[in-house]
């Protein structure tokens, strides 16, 4: 990590739908004893059980940008809080944005790219969801927030498995995995969840996507068995892979994993995909990728979040390493087959 | 990265660098006002800190956190704390409560009227508090992002998201909305009371001519504009937000409609504060690298007051009969010009 990032104050977001244990998993992490400080900013007071004087109540202000950008919205209480939490440098270590159940992430996410002071002064550190695993899979089929708060994780603490039996907690998770294979996830009884899989997790730190490469490389292989799939025509109903674990497909979220270990042309590359996040950056919740270009000795990464992207050189390629470029979108009705072939426009062949 | 070493002074620009009294505050500072004329820097949290002509510091304590808002008429301050509270300091550095918020919210803007009247915001309320009358509240839609008096009659102008509430406190029913798509912060009036602007929170001003709510648009600004300072005789706002300080030209009825404004005093850094002289046409501008300049409105030669090298330029001020000269960087550097 850069210093430049690293002093940056890190921000955690902390969503999950009604009921799923947000408060709960907030509790633990402001009374546990890891001597750090963090100002949280809630939207419900009271319901925090522990003195913290930087407990700061905040109205979800979701304002649209003048910028010409539909869904560019970010959240404007944030930007005046975190205004004022600056003035007090040094008096916290971290910030922690509880959202409420039905809030989007996206406006929460985009606040801290859109914004040149609050990203001057914080960093998105993780969006972290807590889903309950007995009414999650309900949740999914009636409230389109839940979806969003699943798709859009970096980190997913599946809460209340002490309430579901064995099968259950399989059917649940394959739930998430169709929409998203690429978080972390955690299963919890009471959010009892370590603080270092929630906290300081730089999901959003282009240094770090290479950290994420494991799940990655894990997630990989659903998706292969995935497309294999779908050149069968798959009924889109949930299937066995024949490894005891069920597969979902959700039929208005889903991920699509690209993958190619020939060179890309980054003059075909670049505009097709900023081309891409204009045009379709109102379904695409978060893309990532991994890339090699012809005749660049240093990886490029890039992440995303609807139509906002940031992309930058990481480092060189390592010898003996395969050059291979990797991406990942998440998002609404993803159109696939448009995405695919605008990729493949992008190979050198 | 190599390091920088940037050309000796040229010797076209006149400096009076050597004449800045330095000051070391040891806090974060947001901003300045003269009280008389004692300076009194406003910390990010907890204090005030007097500087008086020999550069002597008294500091006081006036809130129990961060201090969000600051309002001052020359003879007092008032602030606004996250702490819910909304006090004032006069000259003599006394302390008195003014008010507090039930539920201890976050006091985000205050203002202060000539007359004596306040103003302060909480969330989407704002409150006004004249003299011996009650309190008067009004709710906005959406969270105060600023607030000003007209200079004439009490009037408030509140600014949030998409436009701006304008409400005569004595007056029931007379909040008149003046909408602008988009979120507004400071806002302004002008001097003679025939313009209303507000800063956004994209990088740009928006203005409405107040006798037909005609609006305007001050666009082109890289950052987001954080220092207004209407110039003697309010000709021109003096704005913050860009590598030159833009001033737009509210002389004429129409004010800066169709017009260009002027852009003066160009660095390689963005113009963090911006105060005009109260009597003269001449401005100070501190910027993003520590800079200090003194610029006269009329060709836009320079002076330089202070050196680049250090934090941004937080806090700028003239006392009020425009002889002294304020300032001092985010980590409390600053310094005090007499003229």
């Amino acid at each position: 990590m850069s210093d430049a990032t690293s002093q940056k104050i890190p921000v955690t977001v902390l969503t999950g739908y009604l009921g799923a244990g947000k408060t709960t998993l907030l509790n633990r992490i402001l009374s546990e004893n890891h001597g750090k400080k963090y100002a949280v900013i809630v939207n419900e007071f009271g319901e925090i059980g522990i003195d913290n004087d930087l407990i700061i109540g905040a109205d979800e202000e979701v304002f649209e940008m003048n910028n010409g950008c539909i869904c560019c919205t970010v959240r404007g209480d944030l930007v005046r809080i975190m205004d004022g939490l600056m003035k007090r440098k040094g008096k916290f270590d971290a910030i922690i944005v509880e959202t409420t159940g039905l809030a989007d992430p996206a406006p929460v996410a985009q606040t801290f790219f859109v914004d040149e002071d609050v990203q001057k002064n914080a960093r998105l550190d993780a969006v972290v969801t807590v889903a309950d695993a007995k009414w999650l899979s309900d949740r999914l089929k009636d409230a389109p927030e839940a979806k969003n708060q699943i798709a859009f994780a970096d980190v997913i603490v599946l809460n209340k498995t002490d309430l579901v039996n064995k099968g259950e907690l399989a059917e649940v998770e394959a739930r998430i995995r169709g929409i998203n294979p690429y978080a972390k996830l955690h299963r919890t009884e009471r959010c009892a969840v370590a603080l270092a899989d929630v906290l300081d997790r730089g999901a959003f730190d282009l240094d770090r996507i290479l950290d994420i490469e494991p799940d990655f490389l894990e997630a990989d292989d659903h998706d292969h068995d995935h497309d294999h799939h779908h050149h069968h025509g798959h009924d889109h109903h949930h299937h066995d892979h024949g490894h005891g674990l069920k597969h979902y497909h959700d039929e208005e979220m889903q991920s699509l994993s690209l993958k190619t270990d020939k060179p890309l042309d980054p003059n075909v590359f670049m505009p097709w995909l900023q081309n891409l996040v204009q045009v379709e950056g109102g379904k695409i919740l978060r893309s990532k990728g991994i890339l090699a270009f012809l005749d660049d000795d240093d990886r490029y990464v890039f992440q995303g979040v609807h139509m906002m992207l940031e992309g930058n050189h990481q480092r060189k390629w390592k010898e003996g390493e395969p050059r291979e470029s990797r991406l990942v979108f998440i998002g609404r009705e993803l159109p696939e087959e448009a995405i695919r072939k605008g990729f493949e426009s992008c190979i050198v062949s | 990265m190599k390091e920088f070493t940037p050309a000796p002074e040229s010797a076209s620009i006149v400096s009076v660098t050597d004449r800045v009294q330095p000051i070391a505050l040891g806090m974060a500072v947001t901003s300045v006002h003269f009280l008389k004329d004692r300076a009194a820097f406003v910390g990010g949290e907890e204090n005030v800190a007097f500087v008086d002509a020999n550069c002597e510091i008294t500091t006081v304590a006036v809130h129990s956190g961060g201090i969000l808002s600051t309002a001052s008429d020359g003879k007092r301050l008032v602030m606004g704390g996250d702490d819910g509270k909304v006090v004032s300091i006069d000259a003599k550095g006394e302390v008195t409560l003014l008010a507090t918020d039930p539920k201890r919210r976050w006091i985000d803007a205050v203002a202060l009227h000539a007359d004596g009247a306040f103003a302060w915001s909480a969330g989407k309320t704002a409150t006004v508090k004249s003299g011996k009358a009650e309190e008067k509240s009004i709710d906005v839609p959406s969270t105060v992002g600023g607030l000003a008096f007209a200079p004439k009659g009490l009037r408030l102008a509140i600014a949030h998201y998409n436009g701006v509430t304008l409400w005569f406190p004595n007056m029931a029913g007379s909040a008149e909305f003046l909408p602008w798509a988009g979120s507004h912060h400071a806002v302004t009036f002008s001097p003679d009371n025939k313009f209303l602007v507000t800063a956004m929170h994209e990088p740009a001003l928006h203005g409405w001519r107040l006798a037909d709510n005609r609006h305007m648009r001050m666009t082109g600004y890289p950052g987001r504009v954080r220092s207004m300072s209407w110039s003697a005789g309010g000709k021109g706002l003096a704005t913050s937000g860009a590598d030159t300080v833009i001033i737009w030209p509210f002389g004429s009825k129409d004010g800066p409609m169709g017009k260009e404004p002027a852009m003066l005093a160009p660095l390689q850094a963005r113009v963090s504060a911006v105060a005009c002289h109260p009597k003269n046409d001449i401005l100070a501008a501190g910027y993003s690298d520590g800079t200090v300049l003194m610029v006269r409105l009329e060709d836009g030669a320079e002076i330089l007051v202070r050196r680049n090298g250090t934090p941004p330029v937080a806090a700028i001020a003239w006392n009020a009969k425009g002889t002294l000269l304020a300032f001092a960087d985010e980590n409390g550097d600053g310094g005090l010009l007499e003229l």
